[in-house]
């Protein structure tokens, strides 16, 4: 007799529907002809002394656990990047979590935040994670969907029409994950003011904000008035220093949310391993110009997809940061999930449905361009064609 | 850094479009700033870097160590010039240290590169030594390493 999940399963896990990600994902393996804009990391290695620091530090025996938080030179190292680069002074002895991945963190922030029914507010399309983490941390999610004519930013006043007296927290994610959007400062100043009229804790995953392109700034809003009270302040390693599977983020939060914070990572996570917390310092110690290396190389990649775009006549903001292009495909009537399925199945490239991350999402495309020039050619080449056979 | 010439070194075979298209310039504008760097020198020349192991096995590398008398005047400038001008020198430098110059040769064998040292190099007037070294393996060339480790796996589709 076989397990019936009606009875085993949580029925908070029963509600969480299936990531479409892992649909497309279960299509596109197992083809070894495709070119694949499907990705969400960088498609460098880490920079090499980065690895050699994780070998030496494997060499010298270095396999214990560390504290909790994490090691000490990494929170100071840290301490000293977020102040310099975000202007924002954290105390590494208090204020500082080392996490699995920035994932990590954003799960022990709604656990730690949450009680049954909060609900939190959250912009779409956005990372697949959202929405579930705060599920799973029996909150309610409230997705604002950007729009595409503010280049998928988030506007304050549609953050004030979701606020109800239930709000606990805002996620905020830019440079955000799949649509490359920014946020001005003014609007974020606008968001900050919000957060403080209506007392809500503010998390911001700010994992993308190295990567942008053409002088846009970065503000965090944890830099405006009343707010690195509020705010978790969530970051990594992944994305600029393409470290993705060392896993290794980060928290930065008030002495308070933090000690909640911990409780639930020394139970469930311990530690991060600790030779990617080595990694991670020679990161932040040696890494600038090899970050800086990449970066330039997404800016050119960046130029190349938005010229053939422009070329094929298919609209696509500029987007000013992270390695995602999200162009508009609507003007074939197709659905998101159909256009990448057919161009899969016609032309064997794969990018992923813009539905995927939220229903907002729909009728766009996210188009990663961290692949190498000639793939991004080529694929461009083929999603054109592919676009003017299907343009009604 | 001029990310022109940063991308030309990475691949001089990209065409002036394909580069303007990176950089997000116009075509003609990427066109007259390589030829003015051509024209002006910054730009030396185009070359294929090629696998010396596969194209040519038995072509024989050597760094040879040269101590030499600086003459009134000119220095090492003269002798270093001469020593330069022969074809199978590749490269040669002027250093600090233990010895004057580092002369980089190519020979078809370790026979070609001897004759050039005993015959050619050592019996110049105002040389005082020379030290020769052959290269035995490459490992990294031209900023290339030779052999890359491991074809690395990367999902097709992540969130």
């Amino acid at each position: 007799m076989s397990l019936d999940p009606q009875r085993h399963l949580a029925q908070q896990i029963q509600k969480i529907p299936r990531s479409g990600i892992r649909d497309f994902f279960e299509l596109v393996i197992g083809r070894d002809d495709v070119i694949s804009l499907g990705v969400g990391e960088p498609d460098f290695s880490s920079p090499w002394h980065i690895r050699e620091a994780a070998i030496y530090s494997l060499e010298r025996g270095e396999t214990s656990y560390t504290s909790n938080l994490g090691l000490l030179s990494l929170r100071e190292a840290i301490a000293g990047y977020v102040s310099e680069t975000f202007e924002l002074r954290y105390d590494a002895k208090s204020e500082i979590l080392i996490t699995v991945g920035v994932s990590e963190a954003i799960d022990l922030a709604f656990r730690a935040l949450l009680n049954p029914g909060d609900e939190v507010i959250y912009h779409e399309p956005c990372y697949v994670s959202y929405n579930p983490s705060i599920a799973l941390a029996y909150g309610v999610p409230v997705a604002v969907a950007t729009k595409p004519e503010n280049d998928f930013s988030l506007k304050a006043a549609d953050v004030a029409a979701a606020i109800t007296p239930k709000t606990r927290a805002l996620m905020l994610n830019f440079p955000t994950n799949p649509t490359g959007a920014v946020i001005d400062r003014a609007e974020l100043e606008a968001i900050a003011k919000l957060a403080v009229e209506h007392d809500i804790v503010v998390l911001s995953d700010e994992i993308y904000s190295e990567l942008r392109y053409e002088g846009t700034d970065h503000t965090s809003i944890a830099t405006f008035p009343g707010m690195k009270e509020r705010t978790i302040f969530l970051h990594g390693f992944s994305k600029a220093f393409a470290m993705t599977g060392f896993r290794v983020g980060y928290a930065c939060a008030p002495q308070a949310l933090m000690e909640a914070m911990m409780k639930i990572h020394q139970y469930s996570m311990l530690c991060a391993p600790i030779t990617s917390q080595v990694a991670a310092v020679e990161a932040l110690r040696h890494g600038a110009g090899p970050a800086e290396e990449m970066r330039q190389a997404y800016a050119h990649r960046r130029n190349l997809l938005l010229s053939r775009f422009a070329e094929a006549g298919i609209p696509c903001f500029a987007p000013g940061g992270a390695f995602y292009a999200f162009p508009d495909i609507r003007a074939t009537g197709m659905t998101s999930q159909d256009f990448a399925r057919q161009l899969l199945d016609e032309e064997s490239v794969a990018c992923v449905p813009g539905d995927a991350f939220g229903p907002s999402g729909e009728g766009f495309l996210r188009c990663c361009y961290a692949a190498s020039t000639d793939s991004l050619r080529e694929a461009m080449t083929r999603i054109g064609r592919f676009y003017e056979k299907h343009v009604s | 850094m001029n990310q022109l010439l940063e991308l030309l070194q990475k691949n001089a075979r990209q065409t002036d479009a394909e580069i303007a298209e990176l950089l997000g310039r116009e075509t003609a504008d990427v066109t007259t700033e390589l030829a003015a760097l051509e024209k002006d020198g910054t730009i030396m020349g185009y070359t294929a870097i090629l696998d010396q192991e596969r194209y040519a096995p038995s072509k024989t590398t050597a760094m040879i160590e040269v101590r030499l008398t600086p003459e009134r005047g000119g220095g090492f400038d003269r002798l270093a010039n001469r020593i330069a001008s022969f074809p199978q020198v590749k490269s040669c430098f002027l250093m600090s240290g233990a010895y004057d110059l580092l002369v980089i040769v190519e020979g078809d064998d370790i026979r070609e590169i001897a004759r050039f040292v005993t015959e050619t190099l050592s019996t110049m007037n105002g040389i005082l030594s020379t030290a020769t070294h052959f290269q035995l393996k490459t490992y990294k060339a031209n900023g290339l390493l030779q052999s890359v480790p491991s074809e690395r796996e990367r999902l097709p589709v992540s969130p």
